[in-house]
């Protein structure tokens, strides 16, 4: 909301040497938040002058331009600017003639952005000043010619600062009204929290009108399908002024505040309906009352129905649409936007005059269902004060007279059927403990007998009626808030509560934390990419077989191409990776932690019916909504390019390959306390053979919880991405879930261990992690450590087949071990890998 | 057979001497072996003369016996002490060849970054789990009952539409992108025994396009308290105690009226920075108040029994004015420039 401070000043006792910035602080006090401001951006001497005469002078561009000769002071007199009283402009325009009015700005003004006006040589001459026009004053769009002051029914003398006279000296200070607050969208009610803010004296603009109803006029209220219970219109008012002059101008005052408001000045009927809705903040329609047929009907609109409004469109029109509709039909949108039909013209001299009250429901879903905020409906839908529409009216009616040479006519009609607002009881005591300040009675009472509300004592509280203007009181807690915002925030004490003792972070968060600490300590820059993906996206990374993942989807994506949410981290991974490749960082090792959202293929989600608010809803109810919600896992997604190790002094590169990736998966492992079987895998997106699967132990049995490898080099390159990038994703959920609560502890045995060496041939395609998880089931308890030290392919084996080399270390808990006892334990592990894999000693 | 060795004084002191002058020469470890063996070794006069002890008449053998060992002992003692010696000598020379130049070490292990967002959030979590409350959680995919409804967002108040709400496909499935943590607050009232005192930092979405101050997805903390008399009051005194744990000890929360529908009343807050890089100043933080009736039912709890407050601040707004951060996309790129200068700290 834009408020022109000399307006503001009309209803509430402004200091005259307040400045934007301390209206601003007043309003912010009581809840309305500084936006900006506005102003002309104009600077002066910018005076009145009189064309004595002028020669068209035809320039070889083809254009005319004309040699003036203006009045800037009166005869003899020094001008604004210290200079002559008639000076020569060079003016483009053509629309003006010789004794014309018209604005000049004096060598030294300043226009918007800046502009400064200065004699310079143009087309021959010593142009010294300008004259202006009503678009180079910030006056609206008209560039067709200079402004000629006639045309405003202005005939000043000859070197008034036009700046003054037109109003180009005020200024507006724009606020954020919140959606409770429809009443502050007027000057009436900022005026009003000005006033709660300051002190100040508030003059109601509504009680310096003289209310006259109209009668006569048939208007018939008849809604067959209120929205909610409640009635489309409950306020329906009428007024009909007949012999408007419709050549009349608006005047400079009332287009300056229009302008600063941020609205465009359009037609001096139209103006003043828009001067008035910002003033009381009821929004006023006018009809040409000689294109109404008949009476006026409110009511639903009919299956098939259809509008041109006011802005050119034809509109479809929804059954739950009010209209306000003639003999013929609709004419217009309740609330919203009026019709073509009964538009004001140029040529409109008798109007009808609506003011009414719309169910503030029934307007936003009209406002919505044809995208048409407007400002009548954004006053609706945040209510209209009831009582407001008849004052309104009146007013239209008297600036329509005294403006626009219309007389009021008695034709007209009175509809108020808005239910009252009912009394809320407030207990003594009661804001004191939501607040936690304390406030005497009479503050209570007091501020809320400010804000205009009737308050009455009995033994338990307050009995609280609140005023017409404000629907969103509706309990004890909106008291609260208004006594607590009237007398000030500054009073809330600053007093720390003492919660019961907690129980600190879960499991799962602090192992979330710790997996990214150790992802971080060893190596990994932890990203948060954004989680949209592409159909292309969720097909890259979508699942092992290459079939597509079902994928939730976003109704109103910002890019429509990427309307998915992530079913794998990998995609967001990728894109980073290419960013930073972009930057010149090409050694990256990379890692996110976050959901993906994985719904089930063929499943619908949510509900069409939601249970009501504010009421617990039944155990059905609540089980309903939480299955609604699609199953969102968190993973950990990590990737690496370039090169893990760098070249350095005695140190040669080492490049990132799906060791990295599986070093980071061992990360995880230690910050989870599990251990994940690494087995032989394949996934869409990955190298056929460097694709490990990676499994957990669960009681039921070994479940897949994620995967690593190297992107498909095809893929890497589509991808413009170097030919090895190393990938894992992890469901580090399952991980938490899957991970018991205490560690199991073997205790620690002092005797000596027994160390021995094994290689075994097996055929090249057996995997060593199957070979060694053999070889640790067959040598038994016995055996406490074993690791894969050589894999030799070559001269002196089978073909197809390779030797592969394990450390075996033995131990026993009781006892010094033997040799020969190692030994058995190490053979009784060979024959179970010869039996399982072929496998044969190698000597 | 080699003529036997007169044991005389003269010949003792004699391979005394000549054992003591070769190891004057003996400055590394071969030498001094070389000097043992020939000096004290098996082959050594000093072994000779020993020998010919057992040939001398047995009245001479007690005399030539002490005159050889005191002998042998003198020349094994200035053996070891010149062992002792070289030892100390080749390991000084093996040190001085070692040394490298440190400034030019290989690094074998690169060190990662966390992502500041992240490292904030825990921070904030911990310092309300210091004060006895716990971290909850929620789905971003969310019911718009929880989003909406439950926090009294009427399905037709403006409130609602101005949320910038990214929808599910379809829009009758009534799911969102959660535009706010306050979701959990129902959550957590559902789920939890009162009173309640939780914190629930996350991810939310709002249908922003990117640029210097927004970005469509971002991340939010939004706090609850549920007990038996609490206060406006109280709710001062939380913000206080987390502004002055985020901003230093001069940090103070100043509220101002504001709007929100899950809230009754509302406040926006801002906090002094007393620290800031420029100078202290106040800067709008984010949003709070007592929760409103209307919550507390959707959550089967009696508002005139139990009362409590709620409040709700941007990380990335947070970062972005503690750490005197620009623009919003640094944040949001992933460059990995960006996490690094944060290291493991925020």
């Amino acid at each position: 909301m834009r408020v022109p401070i000399s307006w503001l000043g009309e209803y509430v006792d402004v200091p005259a040497d307040a400045s934007i910035d301390d209206i601003h602080a007043a309003l912010v006090k009581v809840g309305l938040e500084e936006e900006g401001s506005h102003d002309f951006d104009l600077q002066g001497p910018i005076v009145v002058g009189e064309v004595l005469s002028f020669e068209p002078e035809p320039q070889s561009n083809g254009k005319t331009i004309r040699w003036c000769q203006v009045r800037v002071a009166p005869e003899g007199q020094q001008a604004a600017d210290g200079g002559a009283d008639v000076r020569g402009i060079v003016c483009g325009a053509g629309n003006f003639f010789v004794g014309d009015k018209v604005v000049v700005t004096l060598p030294g003004a300043v226009l918007p952005g800046g502009f400064t006006i200065a004699a310079r040589k143009t087309y021959g001459h010593v142009s010294d000043g300008m004259i202006a026009s009503a678009r180079e004053l910030g006056l609206g769009d008209d560039h067709d010619g200079i402004l000629r002051l006639t045309t405003l029914g202005l005939d000043p003398e000859v070197g008034t600062d036009a700046l003054a006279l037109l109003s180009l000296d005020d200024a507006a200070v724009e606020v954020n009204v919140t959606p409770d607050r429809g009443y502050a969208f007027s000057i009436r009610g900022i005026a009003r929290e000005f006033s709660h803010s300051t002190g100040a004296a508030f003059h109601d603009p509504v009680a310096r009108v003289v209310p006259v109803t109209g009668t006569g006029f048939p208007v018939e209220i008849h809604d067959e399908a209120p929205i909610r219970g409640r009635v489309g219109a409950t306020v329906f008012v009428t007024r009909v002024v007949r012999g408007i002059d419709p050549t009349r101008p608006s005047p400079a005052w009332l287009v300056s505040r229009l302008t600063l408001a941020g609205i465009r000045s359009i037609s001096l009927v139209v103006d003043i309906t828009n001067y008035v809705m910002l003033e009381f903040g009821q929004p006023i329609h006018a009809y040409d009352l000689d294109a109404l047929q008949g009476g006026i009907v409110v009511r639903r609109a009919a299956e098939g129905e259809t509008l041109e409004t006011l802005d050119g469109n034809t509109r479809a029109l929804h059954a739950e649409d009010l209209v306000i509709a003639d003999d013929r039909g609709a004419i217009g949108l309740a609330g919203v936007m009026g019709g073509a039909s009964t538009e004001i013209g140029d040529g409109t001299t008798n109007v009808l005059i609506e003011a009414a009250n719309f169910d503030p429901v029934s307007i936003a879903r009209t406002a919505r269902r044809h995208k048409l905020p407007s400002e009548a409906s954004r006053r609706f839908e945040r209510g209209v004060d009831p009582q407001v529409a008849q004052p309104a009216a009146a007013r239209v009616v008297e600036l329509l007279e005294t403006l626009a040479g219309g007389t009021a006519d008695g034709l007209g009609s009175l509809h108020h059927e808005h239910p009252e607002l009912g009394s809320i009881m407030l207990p003594f005591g009661y804001v004191q403990r939501l607040v936690g300040v304390d406030f005497t009675a009479d503050e209570t009472a007091g501020a809320l007998a400010e804000i205009g509300a009737q308050v009455e004592e009995n033994a338990a509280g307050f009995v609280v009626t609140p005023p017409s203007w404000r629907p969103d009181i509706i309990d004890k807690a909106s008291l609260a808030e208004e006594v607590a915002r009237i007398v000030g925030y500054d009073r809330i004490p600053s007093i720390l509560p003492v919660a019961p003792p907690g129980r600190g972070l879960t499991v799962g968060q602090l192992t979330r934390r710790r997996a990214a600490d150790v992802l971080a300590a060893g190596g990994l820059v932890e990203v948060l990419a954004y989680p949209f993906l592409t159909e292309a996206q969720n097909q890259m990374f979508g699942s092992a077989d290459g079939s597509v993942v079902p994928a939730v989807r976003v109704a109103n994506p910002l890019d429509s191409e990427a309307a998915l949410l992530r079913t794998s981290l990998l995609p967001g991974l990728v894109d980073i990776a290419r960013r930073n490749l972009s930057r010149g960082l090409t050694d990256l090792a990379l890692f996110e932690i976050g959901l993906v959202f994985l719904p089930e293929g063929g499943r619908r989600y949510g509900q069409d019916v939601l249970p009501l608010g504010a009421a617990l809803p039944s155990d059905d109810e609540l089980g309903e909504l939480h299955a609604g919600i699609p199953p969102q896992p968190r993973h950990v997604g990590v990737l690496m390019l370039g090169n893990s190790v760098d070249k350095q002094p005695g140190q040669p590169a080492v490049a990132a390959g799906i060791a990295d990736a599986l070093d980071a998966v061992r990360l995880l492992e230690s910050a989870l306390a599990v251990e994940l079987r690494i087995e032989t895998g394949s996934h869409s997106a990955l190298h056929p053979g460097r694709t490990a699967d990676l499994f957990i132990e669960t009681p039921d049995g070994a479940v897949k919880v994620g995967v690593a490898g190297e992107l498909l080099p095809a893929l890497a390159h589509e991808l413009d991405l170097p030919r090895v990038v190393a990938v894992a994703e992890v469901d580090l959920d399952a991980l938490i879930a899957a991970a018991g609560s205490t560690i199991d502890v073997a205790p620690i045995s002092g005797y000596p261990a027994a160390t021995q060496d094994l290689s075994l041939v097996v055929a090249d395609g057996v995997p060593a992690g199957d070979v060694e998880r053999t070889v640790v089931e067959g040598a038994g308890e016995l055996l406490e450590s074993i690791r894969l030290v050589d894999d030799y392919r070559g001269p002196g084996l089978p073909d197809a087949s390779k030797s592969l080399t394990f450390a075996l270390r033995f131990r026993a808990s009781d006892r010094t071990l033997t040799a020969a006892e190692a030994s058995e334990a190490k053979l009784a592990g060979a024959a179970r890998a010869a039996e399982r894999h072929g496998a044969a000693i190698r000597e | 057979m080699s003529e036997p060795i007169a044991i005389t004084e003269q010949a003792v002191n004699d391979a005394v001497d000549a054992a003591l002058a070769a190891l004057e020469t003996a400055t590394d470890s071969a030498t001094l072996r070389a000097v043992r063996s020939q000096h004290a070794g098996e082959n050594s006069v000093l072994a000779s003369l020993n020998g010919a002890i057992k040939s001398l008449p047995g009245d001479q053998k007690a005399a030539a016996g002490k005159l050889v060992g005191q002998a042998r002992a003198r020349v094994n003692q200035a053996i070891a002490a010149r062992e002792a010696e070289v030892v100390t000598l080749e390991e000084q020379q093996k040190l001085a060849a070692e040394a490298i130049d440190v400034t030019a070490v290989a690094t074998r292990r690169r060190i990662g970054a966390r992502h500041p967002l992240s490292l904030l959030q825990d921070r904030i979590a911990d310092i309300f789990v210091g004060m006895g409350w716990e971290v909850a959680e929620g789905p971003e995919v969310e019911s718009e009952w929880f989003n909406f409804d439950a926090l009294n967002f009427d399905a037709d108040h403006p409130a609602r539409a101005m949320q910038d709400t990214f929808f599910i496909d379809p829009p009758e499935s009534h799911l969102v992108l959660r535009t706010h943590t306050s979701p959990v607050q129902v959550r957590s009232l559902l789920e939890r025994d009162l009173p309640v005192y939780v914190i629930a930092p996350g991810r939310v979405y709002r249908t922003d396009e990117l640029d210097a101050t927004h970005t469509p997805v971002f991340s939010q903390v939004e706090g609850i308290a549920i007990d038996k008399g609490l206060t406006m009051a109280h709710l001062r005194g939380t913000l206080e105690h987390f502004a002055r744990q985020m901003f230093g000890d001069g940090a103070k929360i100043r509220l101002r009226p504001n709007y929100f529908p899950f809230t009754e009343p509302s406040a926006e807050m801002d906090v002094w920075q007393p620290n800031a890089k420029g100078g202290a100043r106040w800067v709008e933080w984010g949003g709070c108040g007592m929760v409103n009736p209307n919550v507390l039912r959707s959550a089967g709890i009696d508002p005139d029994e139990y009362s409590g407050f709620a409040f709700g601040m941007g990380i990335e707004r947070t970062l972005q004015f503690r750490n005197d951060l620009n623009d919003m996309r640094d944040m949001v790129e992933g460059d990995i420039r960006f996490s690094q200068q944060f290291g493991m700290v925020v």
